[in-house]
């Protein structure tokens, strides 16, 4: 039978159209020229610049406090959550606190900052660092639930029975077995839950308070008044930062085992 | 009946802090968007005592209507545009062997890791004036030189197809993957032209990821704030903006709940609509099985 090319044609047009701007923006950091117009010539300055505006610094360390603590917080979080919908997953309460943790997944990020901000301002909180946590652990909370409940309905049940059967009780049953094979689980959703925490602008943004800037709400200032070739640098580092991550996952993620392939 | 009760409370035990966390931080502010709606502003920037419904009385105002109906036919179009390119890539994902489909996959995934702020500001620099988009359409002959290819309604659309565009390959992907193939088979050999064999064997067969794809687009460009406050321009907001203005600019936080929830109210009908398909859908079919 002949099969039409046209699928194939869109699936390369698309995977190019996906690549092109973040190969020229690549490209553009080493380019020497101001304004990206042209090519003139291959340079490092703006690596060098980057280096020094502190600006920066100090915001890739604010981020990277809070995404730390973020994802701590979500995982334990998270996991108990995913530990519960798994374990009572027939119970009523159990339906509620799915709906809980499936809704933060679909509401756009603008409701969910606008509404935190709101709440913080009734509340009376000071807006800054502690808000950006809290609104943080609050939407990563539920990606680290979800790719741990994954992991749990992968799970061969039959093996927590056999160590039951072998008369091990139910903390050490959980902490020789479960806990052991939920581990990528649990790691893929704090990675998952770091990147999220790390990459977040528009819930940062409403929360944020005039004190405290992100690494996204330090590019988003430069974006809008800055100077393009340092933010073409900073994107290549994150970039080359973020395959390294990803290729992290990808390595966790994966079966240890061929017959689970 | 007492380990009954035990594992009731162990249950409540392990539910409790992430149901209390979203209960605090999740569902209490989306209901204090619907309250402060319905107060008035206070000059501070606060919110005022008493309940009113100026703000939503505010909303009738024309330059909001516009701009709803901007947000729904930017969103529509978006989504429409991000369909009709995930359906071959997912067909052609489905089809081939495992290795190029494994690669695909990660280089359709790749993208959507990289900072979405830096993304948008990819294509901006690509759409400048100057860039070489420009440069390449006008030396084709398709735009001239005062062409602007930013801060219009279809800059908003392009950059969120780019956005949204793995969003809408990965469920479909996964339905087109699960759907028998040899029923195209056989409705093309009982004579059926491709695209008959296409639009009524195929499409049905993978209604799910389609209706998944479509809510994982429609939703968030809904939604969309970052996309047009860059690219957009004055003719390109959208409700997201104006709810981002009403915080930043003005402070009238009252106001910007009023748009919130037409924002949510937005956002909740496709959900309800899809909702209901599945159910009505899903009935049928268990009493074939």
């Amino acid at each position: 039978m002949r099969r039409s090319r046209f699928p194939f044609i869109v699936t390369v047009a698309a995977l190019l159209f996906l690549y092109l701007p973040i190969l020229v923006l690549v490209v553009n950091s080493f380019n020497a020229s101001r304004f990206g117009g042209g090519w003139r010539g291959f340079s490092l300055v703006w690596y060098i610049r980057l280096f020094h505006e502190p600006a920066i610094w100090q915001a890739a360390r604010t981020t990277l406090i809070i995404a730390l603590s973020a994802t701590a917080v979500s995982v334990i979080l998270g996991t108990t959550a995913a530990l519960a919908l798994h374990r009572y997953s027939k119970s009523r309460l159990q339906r509620a606190h799915f709906a809980l943790i499936y809704m933060p997944l679909v509401m756009p990020e603008i409701l969910m900052g606008i509404s935190l901000l709101m709440l913080f301002v009734s509340a009376g909180l000071p807006l800054g660092l502690g808000t950006i946590f809290l609104a943080h652990v609050t939407f990563c909370l539920s990606f680290v639930a979800m790719v741990v409940l994954a992991r749990l309905q992968d799970f061969d049940e039959s093996v927590i029975e056999a160590s039951r059967d072998l008369g091990a009780g139910g903390w050490t049953t959980f902490r020789k077995i479960r806990l052991p094979l939920l581990w990528p689980g649990i790691l893929a959703g704090g990675l998952l839950a770091f990147t999220l925490s790390v990459d977040d602008f528009v819930i940062t943004f409403f929360v944020a308070g005039p004190g405290s800037t992100t690494l996204p709400i330090r590019i988003y200032s430069m974006i809008k008044h800055g100077s393009p070739p340092l933010i073409n640098a900073l994107s290549t580092i994150l970039l080359v930062l973020t395959f390294a991550a990803v290729a992290l996952s990808q390595r966790l993620s994966r079966p240890k085992t061929k017959e689970a392939a | 009946m007492r380990t009954e009760i035990r594992s009731k409370l162990r249950e409540v035990l392990m539910t409790s802090p992430s149901f209390l966390w979203l209960a605090a931080l999740f569902a209490l502010p989306t209901a204090f968007v619907f309250a402060i709606a319905l107060r008035p502003a206070n000059p501070f920037g606060g919110v005022g005592r008493g309940w009113t419904l100026d703000n939503l009385e505010r909303l009738a105002d024309p330059l909001y209507l516009d701009v709803v109906w901007r947000t729904l036919w930017i969103s529509g179009l978006t989504t429409l545009i991000c369909l009709s390119l995930a359906v071959p890539i997912g067909y052609v994902l489905a089809r081939v062997s495992r290795k190029w489909r494994g690669i695909c996959l990660m280089l359709i995934v790749i993208p959507f890791w990289t900072n979405f702020l830096i993304r948008v500001f990819a294509w901006k620099a690509l759409l400048h004036p100057e860039g070489p988009v420009k440069r390449v359409l006008v030396g084709l002959g398709l735009a001239g030189p005062q062409t602007p290819l930013l801060y219009n309604p279809a800059a908003v659309i392009l950059v969120s197809v780019y956005t949204f565009l793995p969003f809408t390959i990965l469920p479909i992907y996964a339905a087109a993957d699960k759907f028998d193939f040899q029923l195209l088979e056989a409705a093309r050999d009982l004579g059926a032209r491709p695209w008959r064999a296409f639009r009524t064997v195929f499409l049905p067969g993978i209604r799910r990821g389609l209706l998944t794809a479509l809510l994982f687009v429609l939703i968030p460009s809904l939604g969309s704030y970052i996309i047009p406050d860059l690219v957009g321009g004055p003719n390109g907001e959208m409700l997201g903006n104006k709810i981002a203005q009403r915080v930043f600019v003005d402070r009238n936080l009252p106001e910007a709940g009023a748009l919130s929830v037409v924002l949510i109210l937005a956002v909740l009908a496709p959900l309800v609509v899809a909702l209901f398909l599945e159910r009505k859908k899903e009935k049928p079919e268990a009493i074939l099985r």
